[in-house]
């Protein structure tokens, strides 16, 4: 079978149901529009599946590599010669990988929403707008070319922004989504320089040609790293730029506030955008660029190593403190991407380094399906509670048992419990770190500890804590559009470990191993359910001893719930300083000075010619009084130089 | 008669035509009539064009006629297209449509103010066609006065005072210019064969560097006070802020372009030697213009004085594309021309259609517009989302090769500059998401607002026309390249020289 | 016969040449303007007068012009008197200060 064709559909039948959708007007009822959306991406879903059998099973490896395909190839905007943008699809084990994780939660989510934004009145644009998203999505991760890969990481961002402000009359939700997008167009604006960077030093834009020409000694390579600016080499400078980009949109410190924020959007969209595929787009552009960072600079690997580990630890210590679920949720989507940035971090090139850039595709992909399916459980909570508040809970696991099963099999994958995936695929991720950089790899398991500690307080606090009320009625019944995405994702979040990921996925397309030592195991595998027995003492039952910690740690405590004034930074540093230090003083110099200046040019030639004015007298008598001053100083002139 | 000609003759004849009928609804067809053949004129030689070129056609200039005009001082009615002018002229017969549409609901004066716009539209046309100097100039002053009038009589607020400023910065500007290009004339007699003000034939004439530096700059900045160049740039948010919906569109959408091509054309090309030597003064304003543009936005409530710092910031990016004098950075600079002149069309469009209804332009006294009107708030959104770059409008690909172009230009100096540029994206996308988040968005604060009503047929039909041609460039860039891309090697290969 | 010399003639005509200014400044009947300028002319006259006969007695030429200036004047002094006529009819005033319609 033919399936570069597929993969063009997949790519463009959720741009084609974009364009229905939206373009349709008020003719198309909601329900043709809904259903327009889900069967797209349910096809895209049966395609993606079949791409990934053909590339992983029919074609397989050649010589025990998976090489990357380039199954399209347009030349889009040319700059000069072997400049350009070229839209082209690529197909290599890692987007393949993508493309299921994204077609797979895309589709639950969209029919989830069926149940969860039944009556909303712009169902319509909601629809249009994840389709809009996952088009952009799936453009990026199969970019053939750094710039076609901006161009999509722009449009994931402004659908992201759509997404989170769709409820527009909240003044909140509007805010949130502007920060979203400022902050990770600020980081963007890192990408771009670095792009640029990369781009003109190596004379392509091309993603294969660049990694070849920057991983080998050569013109490129020797220009990038001949030069060089304050102390660093241009192309560590462009690979740091790059990476902020990635920082941005994966939420790494210190540019996760837009994360916890965007929240305010449905929560299907959170479950896809800001759990499952967007955010780390940042960890799938540094993978995707991983020889050029692993052989050429392993300096800002190291970097990366340590920005997400202390991004990890510092998100986590936070949603131990938070009370909104959904917040609880975003710092711990926040702190799992630290885990799998440091896992590219702490990974090298080469047989036997490379552990770690496997491990993190790994987490990605089973991370995708248990926090997705922790935020549609979430989501199916609050529309049930109607409140995002933990203290408004509680007791729920009699009414609703689905979403209790399904959430509670979540937690033990993220706490990393075997055999659920999430045990897997962190266990290769904190292996890579003891091999890689062991400080990391003790935050790492720290933070894994705290991850158990407060999923479960999340989990009891939920569904325990309170005691079941005997009369609720059954909030699941009738909501199968909302159960059966539940019920697929927590068999993909129980089974997803399973998947032998080495043989597939690798930084050099060879199949490596990622074993498991029971002996290493057994520490990370403690701390975890050593985590999910303090968050039991704590929450199960209502009780003071929340209280007591909570006073016991005081400012840090305090500290933590207000998410270390990261915030209060950000708003001081826009509001205080770009709005009244620059914006406001530029607006005034505008008007006075510049315009000042002309309006002064004005106001000065008509303040001359009023001067002058009363000289025009139309008195005959003065006129000729002029004219006799006028002859007399001749005269006197004459006289003076004739005499 | 060439076919250029006929594109002169027709808006200057429907000006006339719509003179005669009695009824304002007659004046109407006849100025909408009189511009859809203008714009099917400008295609169908888009069309003729591409069959001559692809035909193998080398020669610089297509449609070439030359008709003596006054011969004492060699003035020549000498016109001609390539793909730059070509491409502008598309850019006006857009922009001139969408205006006839969008002033389809005005009430007072009517055949005076379609009379004024056919002659603005004469003026657009004239200029980009032209290749004598003399009457590039002269349709240059055409496109001037009709603005006056435009402002002074149909305008809102200071309208007087700010057609005034507006007036006389312009006159101050095109002043410059002329003394400029009246000293290449009389420079083309020393060190040419004769006295000429013949764009070609300056073109083969090298004149001193001396005499090139004066002109240069001369008629850089005459053309750059047109383009709203930092720090001549004031009349263009007092002027929009005055002016009429229609003759914002035209005079950010036309208007600052008719600078930019001047810059391009005239200075530049014209002036290789002096360009050299000292573009970095104009790289220096530029950059200003984009970052300090920016900023001054930030501030802004009235959404007309908005989009009118956040054009001055955007036509910065012009100014810099053709002061960095790379082949990219020139191609950016002309598509950034045709971008902002569609996208900023389109802003100032909705903002007229959201004034019309609501009466005030101020954005924190307007919110929920997209929800009590769905397509104009739409429409808004589409624009600013083109403003800020987002790909697949025409902002993106345009922005973006003004930032490749410009950083093929190796030294600190440039890098600081292109990095400038480069920041300004994210400020316009603060003021432009703020701008969005309170007037479109929200809740309707006025319950006045409740009984308004969405765009009429008119409206509906000028938008779209204006976002088609926004996702054409944007999404196939490479048709506008194609078009373009020789006609600037033409300029490029005399800089290199 | 001793005749008078040239000087005196020109303090004469000077004399009178500054009488007729000072009139003319002075007065803001235009009546009397008019006549302080006749004044004026009247000394340019005997200037012409005077020179020609004591400098240079053989030509005619200060004569001639004297007599064209005499008829100018009457020329003049008829259209002035006119005007002014027709000036007081509009205005009811012959004040040179109040005729100042024209005036900006």
């Amino acid at each position: 079978m033919n399936s570069d064709i597929y993969i063009l559909l997949i790519l463009l039948l959720p741009l084609l149901s974009f364009l229905f959708i939206g373009l349709s007007g008020r003719k198309l009822s909601t329900g043709m529009a809904v259903s327009v959306g889900c069967l797209t991406l349910i096809t895209t879903l049966i395609f993606s599946i079949a791409v990934a059998f053909d590339y992983f099973f029919v074609k397989g490896s050649v010589g025990g590599v998976y090489a990357p395909q380039i199954v399209a190839r347009f030349e889009w905007l040319r700059f000069s010669p072997g400049m350009s943008i070229d839209l082209g699809l690529i197909v290599d084990p890692i987007s393949v990988m993508m493309l299921l994780v994204i077609t797979c939660i895309s589709t639950m989510v969209n029919i989830f929403s069926i149940g969860y934004m039944k009556g909303e009145e712009r169902l319509k644009s909601y629809y249009a707008y994840l389709s809009l998203f996952t088009f952009s999505m799936l453009g990026l991760v199969l970019s053939i070319n750094i710039f076609q890969m901006y161009i999509f990481w722009e449009l994931v961002g402004i659908s992201s922004f759509l997404l989170i402000g769709f409820f527009f009359n909240k003044p909140s939700a509007i805010a949130a989504a502007k920060k979203a997008f400022i902050v990770t167009r600020f980081a963007d604006f890192g990408f771009l320089i670095g792009i640029l960077i990369l781009g003109t030093g190596a004379k392509t834009f091309d993603f294969l040609t660049l990694i070849d020409r920057l991983t080998h000694p050569g013109v490129a390579l020797d220009s990038l790293t001949g030069s060089g600016f304050l102390g660093m080499s241009c192309l560590t400078w462009a690979l740091i730029l790059v990476f902020m980009g990635g920082a941005g949109k994966s939420a790494m410190f210190p540019l996760h506030i837009w994360l916890p924020d965007a929240m305010e959007g449905p929560t299907p969209v959170s479950a896809l955008i800001h759990a499952a595929t967007m955010v780390v787009a940042g960890v799938f552009l540094v993978a995707r660029l991983f020889p050029i960072y692993s052989i050429s600079a392993p300096e800002v690997l190291q970097g990366i190593a340590y920005i997400g580990s202390f991004t990890a630890l510092f998100s986590a210590l936070i949603a131990c403190a938070q009370t909104d679920i959904k917040k609880v949720l975003a710092y711990s989507t926040i702190s799992q991407i630290g885990f799998m940035m440091f896992a590219l971090g702490v990974a090298g090139w080469g047989e036997g380094h490379d552990e770690g850039f496997t491990a993190s595709m790994f987490h990605l992909f089973t991370h995708a399906f248990f926090k997705a399916l922790l935020f549609l459980c979430a989501g199916s909570v609050i529309h049930a509670v109607h409140s995002n508040e933990m203290k408004d809970m509680g007791g729920l696991r009699k009414s609703m048992p689905i979403t209790h099963i399904t959430f509670l099999l979540a937690c033990l994958a993220i706490a990393g419990i075997p055999p659920f995936s999430g045990f897997f695929s962190k266990e290769a991720i904190l292996s890579a770190a003891a091999h890689g950089n062991p400080p990391v790899f003790y935050v790492g398991l720290f933070t894994s500890a705290l991850t158990s500690f407060y999923m479960f307080r999340l989990y009891f606090s939920i569904f325990w804590s309170k005691p079941v009320d005997a009369h609720a009625h059954n909030h699941e019944k009738g909501q199968w559009a909302m159960n059966i995405p539940l019920i697929l994702l927590a068999i993909g979040a129980v089974l997803a470990g399973l998947i032998p990921f080495g043989k597939y996925v690798s930084a050099t397309g060879k199949a490596i191993e990622l074993p498991i030592h029971v002996m290493f195991s057994v520490l990370p595998v403690c701390l975890g359910l050593g985590g999910i027995l303090v968050a039991a003492f704590m929450y199960k039952k209502q009780n003071e001893i929340p209280q007591k910690v909570t006073k016991l740690l005081g400012n840090f405590y305090e500290a933590a719930y207000k998410k270390f004034f990261i915030d209060e930074i950000y708003l001081f540093l826009t509001h205080k300083v770009i709005f009244n230090l620059i914006g406001r003083p530029a607006a005034w110099f505008d008007r006075n000075v510049v315009d000042g200046m002309i309006q002064r040019t004005g106001s000065t030639s008509v303040n001359t010619s009023n001067a002058i004015k009363n000289l025009q007298s139309g008195k005959l008598q003065g006129y000729t009084m002029y004219f006799l001053g006028g002859v007399i100083v001749l005269v006197v002139l004459i006289l003076i130089k004739f005499l | 008669m060439s076919i250029l000609t006929l594109l002169i003759i027709c808006p200057l004849l429907t000006s006339v035509l719509l003179l005669l009928p009695k009824s304002d609804k007659g004046t109407k067809s006849i100025a909408l009539i009189g511009s859809i053949i203008q714009i099917a004129l400008t295609g169908y030689i888009t069309f003729l064009y591409q069959a001559i070129r692809s035909a193998g056609d080398k020669s610089q200039m297509l449609f070439e006629s030359n008709i003596v005009w006054f011969s004492t001082l060699h003035i020549n009615f000498h016109t001609g297209v390539d793909g730059i002018s070509l491409v502008m002229m598309l850019l006006t017969g857009f922009v001139v449509l969408a205006g006839v549409l969008v002033s389809w609901n005005i009430k007072n004066q009517v055949k005076e103010f379609f009379f004024f716009i056919m002659l603005l539209s004469t003026g657009a046309f004239g200029f980009f066609m032209s290749l004598d100097l003399f009457m590039l100039f002269f349709f240059l002053e055409i496109a001037v006065v009709p603005k006056y009038m435009l402002i002074g009589i149909w305008g809102s607020g200071k309208k007087e005072n700010n057609a005034m400023k507006l007036a006389l910065m312009l006159m101050a500007g095109s002043a410059m210019v002329f003394l400029g290009i009246v000293g290449i004339y009389f420079a083309s007699g020393y060190f040419g064969p004769h006295n000429t003000w013949d764009i070609l034939e300056l073109s083969k004439i090298h004149l001193p560097a001396e005499i090139q530096r004066v002109i240069y700059v001369l008629t850089f900045v005459g053309f750059g006070v047109f383009t709203a160049m930092f720090p001549f740039h004031t009349w263009a948010p007092d002027g929009h802020s005055s002016a009429p919906t229609a003759a914002s569109m035209f005079l950010a959408g036309i208007s600052m372009k008719l600078g930019g091509y001047g810059c391009l054309r005239v200075a530049t090309y014209l002036m290789p030697t002096a360009a050299k030597e000292l573009s970095w003064i104009f790289i220096i304003l530029a950059s200003i213009a984009i970052v300090y543009g920016a900023f001054a936005t930030l501030m802004q409530k009235d959404l007309k004085y908005m989009n009118a710092y956040s054009s001055v910031s955007h036509c910065g990016f012009v100014v810099l594309g053709i002061a960095m004098l790379t082949k990219t950075a020139f191609a950016g600079a002309v598509m950034q021309m045709v971008s902002h002149g569609l996208m900023t069309a389109l802003f100032f469009a909705a903002i007229g259609m959201i004034y019309d209804r609501t009466h005030t332009r101020m954005s924190d006294q307007l919110g929920g517009m997209l929800k009590q009107l769905p397509f104009i708030g739409t429409a808004f959104i589409i624009a600013g989302l083109c403003s800020l770059g987002l790909p697949g409008f025409s902002g993106f690909v345009s922005e973006m090769t003004i930032f490749t172009g410009s950083w093929e230009k190796a030294g600190l100096f440039y890098r600081v500059a292109t990095i400038l540029a480069c920041a300004s994206i994210v400020i316009t996308a603060v003021y432009i998401l703020r701008a969005v988040g309170k007037a479109i968005w929200g809740t309707v604060t006025n319950k006045t607002y409740l009984m308004l009503t969405d765009a009429t047929w008119s409206e509906r039909a000028a938008t779209i026309l204006l976002v088609v041609g926004i996702v054409i460039i944007g999404v196939a860039p490479f048709l506008f390249i194609r078009l373009i891309e020789p006609d600037v090697q033409y300029i490029i290969n005399r800089i290199i020289l | 016969m001793e005749q008078v010399p040239l000087a005196h003639m020109l303090i004469l005509s000077t004399i009178l040449f500054f009488i007729g200014i000072y009139g003319f400044f002075t007065r803001r009947n235009m009546i009397t303007m008019l006549m302080s300028t006749e004044l004026i002319l009247n000394s340019v006259n005997i200037n012409f007068v005077a020179f020609n006969r004591y400098l240079y007695p053989h030509q005619l030429e200060g004569i001639f012009f004297t007599l064209f200036i005499i008829a100018v004047a009457a020329s003049e002094v008829s259209l002035a008197v006119a005007i002014i006529i027709n000036i007081y009819r509009k205005f009811k005033t012959i004040d040179i200060e109040e005729t100042d319609t024209m005036k900006y």
